[in-house]
């Protein structure tokens, strides 16, 4: 059963889905109930759900994060909004020092089935603190899960794939790609959540990216083949774990890498897969892993981020240079 | 049959009248507000709000709790000045804030600790072999919450003040007649955690105690650096009531305690409860308090030691006999040899324990990184089979 959707739609339905098939699903943020969350990713479900599923917090990250652990504890399954990117921080000791390590200090025996949802990402012009990329911060904290669609059928499943995951998902929603619309098969079995998949096939150059840069290697890959060249693209969904399987047969059929994020390069999810590739692919690469992203600045303001956001000639830039080996 | 007060003079059975606040107050240690039934010098009074009438038994089980507990603590000090255990956090002067705290939780009401409450874990039934692991360094917690409804240790401060407070939502939402009670010391309640988990549970009507053992010092840091009010006053600003307790008195600890537990699961919300105690002595075995407070204050404090008073009270009563006194000391002795024996003992972790625990759903990059790993020390072939189950019993 086939419907056409805009990603923040996706979100919302699947949110919808849990709240009916679970008892247990709670939703918790700023401005979830009767505004419907900033991006109305919510709408609605407090009027069909009641304050007692669907829960306006006050505006306290960590207390959001910690009570939503509170919560897990009692055999709750919350699933925390974060209303942006760079407003995940005064959250992150209770992410970082409880969440994500609880269930191993208790040997197991206790589960933390926690979503935490970050519109991230630039594009859409706004202020300080609500266009970053902080994946690669949550990616290194063994004992998180961190993924990220880039699509509304994968917004759809992913979510809630993470809520039914016994294991804290940092979700990372492409906040530009929220109006993007697409095909969802509500009636479909999802694939593994932590899988790759190849958006695009191609044979010359393997692009490897996630959340919002998916849209923008496909239309690199469009245009590349305009002139002539196949770049195959592989949506990575996951970020940790990272389907490195995929990464490496896909690499092993191009011989060349370009790994592309908005967060910054210096440190980034590129790095981990440049290194991870580098080592598996040795002998099959033709050129060195290329990664494309990010500067080490802090983001810029909003008339200067189509300088900084990778867009389709840088991609094609770093394509070009990988051919050039 | 009830042991109230003949002490005080025979107050009235209900506690009304004779001993007014502020009498306790004059009488007490001079702090303004503070509920105290039983004086530093061992005599019962009562007080206009929190009355409590105890049989022989539990008057005497209280006692074996706070020198059992003392006990316990002595014999960690111990093991870590003899290397047994990397570090120990002490609760020596702290018995009474913590059994009687303890003690006046139910088997269904919930605990959340700090690093610090040996007694407490006690008065939950956790075996005390069990709270020595994270120590010993073989471990970061090492039970199960659930057994006893007794959390995890947590180290980062003030953290398991909103644990807390989501778990009392959650009581809430069950329906369930039951309280959570959170324990913080006077250094966390500078922490926006702390700060954040009472507005959560004064906004949600948690039924949540927080209780916080004022014990003087945050490391080397008094209380004075921490706050411009009495900790318990700040409850008000939250719109919950604040409660201060002699922290060295076990039955007013107890009675304010159960006051407190009983309004919180009654659906009244959130109460904070300060303990005005003392750490008589260091922060952790690593510290060394003689850098920063005076040896008078901690001989001021240990003449108000909660277990003397409490010997003094049931001596005076004729509570308990010579009998009771030789039995708790052979049962701390056998209690320490226990957990002497039992630390000496425990395992090391296998090494391969470094992979288990870290997803409840597993995770492809652990998996590929323990097979390295298990492929790596294999490829020493020492002949040594035990990798990945129990290596070793320590010393």
């Amino acid at each position: 059963m086939t419907q056409t959707m805009a990603v923040a739609k996706a979100l919302n339905e699947s949110l919808r889905k849990a709240l009916e098939n679970d008892p247990k699903v709670l939703i918790m943020g700023e401005d979830v109930g009767k505004l419907g969350g900033v991006f109305r990713i919510t709408d609605g479900l407090h009027k069909d759900f009641g304050e007692g599923r669907v829960i306006d917090t006050p505006l306290a990250e960590s207390g959001i994060v910690g009570t939503a652990i509170g919560l897990a504890l009692r055999g709750y399954r919350p699933v925390v909004e974060i209303q942006f990117d760079g407003f995940v921080f005064p959250a992150y000791d209770q992410i970082v020092t409880q969440l994500a390590k609880m269930h191993a200090r208790a040997l197991g025996k206790i589960k933390l089935p926690v979503v935490i949802r970050i519109p991230y990402g630039g594009g859409i012009g706004a202020v300080e603190h609500h266009s970053e990329s902080p994946e690669a911060l949550f990616a290194h904290i063994p004992g998180l899960k961190v993924v990220s669609p880039s699509n509304a059928s994968d917004a759809y499943w992913m979510l809630q794939q993470a809520i039914e995951c016994d294991d804290p998902v940092i979700f990372f929603e492409p906040k530009r790609r929220y109006w993007d619309k697409g095909e969802v098969d509500v009636s479909a079995l999802p694939g593994d959540l932590h899988q790759a998949v190849i958006a695009q096939p191609g044979t010359d150059v393997t692009l490897a990216a996630y959340g919002p840069m998916v849209k923008v290697c496909l239309e690199a890959a469009a245009a590349a083949a305009n002139e002539g060249r196949s770049l195959e693209v592989v949506d990575l969904r996951s970020l940790s774990p990272i389907d490195f399987d995929t990464i490496q047969a896909s690499v092993r059929r191009t011989g060349r890498l370009v790994v592309v994020h908005e967060a910054p390069v210096f440190y980034g999810a590129g790095a981990e897969i440049a290194a991870r590739i580098a080592e598996r692919c040795f002998y099959h690469l033709e050129a060195p892993v290329l990664r494309v992203g990010g500067f080490h600045a802090p983001y810029p303001p909003a008339r200067l981020e189509e300088e900084y956001l990778p867009g389709l000639d840088r991609v094609l830039d770093a394509v070009d240079r990988a051919l050039a080996y | 049959m009830s042991v109230k007060s003949t002490a005080a003079g025979g107050a009235p059975a209900k506690g009304r009248g004779r001993t007014t606040r502020a009498a306790v107050a004059k009488r007490g240690s001079g702090e303004p507000g503070l509920v105290q039934l039983l004086t530093p010098e061992g005599e019962r009074v009562e007080h206009d709000d929190y009355a409590i009438d105890l049989t022989p038994e539990e008057l005497r089980g209280l006692y074996r709790d706070m020198v059992l507990t003392r006990r316990f603590d002595a014999e960690a000090i111990t093991l870590q000045r003899q290397g047994e255990l990397g570090l120990w956090a002490s609760l020596l002067g702290q018995e009474a804030a913590q059994i009687g705290s303890g003690r006046a939780t139910r088997p269904d009401d919930y605990v959340f600790p700090t690093y610090r409450e040996h007694g407490v874990a006690w008065t939950r039934d956790v075996d005390p072999l069990n709270l020595l692991g994270m120590f010993r360094g073989v471990n970061h917690g090492g039970w199960d919450p659930n057994e006893n409804n007794f959390q995890l240790y947590t180290i980062v401060i003030g953290s398991q003040t909103l644990h807390a407070t989501g778990y009392a939502m959650g009581v809430a939402k069950d329906g369930a007649d039951a309280a959570v009670i959170a324990y913080f010391g006077d250094g966390a309640s500078s922490q926006g955690d702390v700060a954040e988990a009472f507005t959560f549970a004064a906004v949600y009507n948690a039924p949540v105690v927080f209780f916080c053992q004022n014990n003087q010092w945050a490391i080397s840091e008094p209380t004075e650096k921490q706050s411009r009010v009495p900790i318990y006053q700040r409850a008000a600003g939250f719109g919950f009531p604040g409660v201060r307790v002699d922290g060295n008195d076990v039955l007013a600890v107890l009675a304010v305690t159960r006051a407190a537990l009983d309004h919180a699961r009654s659906g009244q919300g959130p109460m904070l409860v300060e303990a005005f105690t003392y750490r008589m002595g260091a922060h952790t075995t690593t510290d060394d308090p003689t850098r920063y407070r005076r040896d008078e204050e901690r001989e001021e404090w240990a003449s108000k030691d909660p277990i003397a008073r409490l010997k003094t009270y049931l001596e005076r009563e004729g509570i308990a006999d010579e009998a009771f006194y030789a039995e708790i000391d052979a049962e701390s002795d056998a209690l320490a040899k226990r957990v002497r024996e039992g630390v000496r003992n425990m395992p090391n972790p296998g090494t391969m324990a470094i992979f288990e625990n870290v997803y409840a759903d597993g995770s492809a990059l652990v998996d590929e990184e323990r097979a390295q790993f298990a492929a790596y020390l294999e490829s020493f072939d020492t002949g040594d089979t035990t990798v990945g189950s129990t290596v070793g019993t320590g010393h």
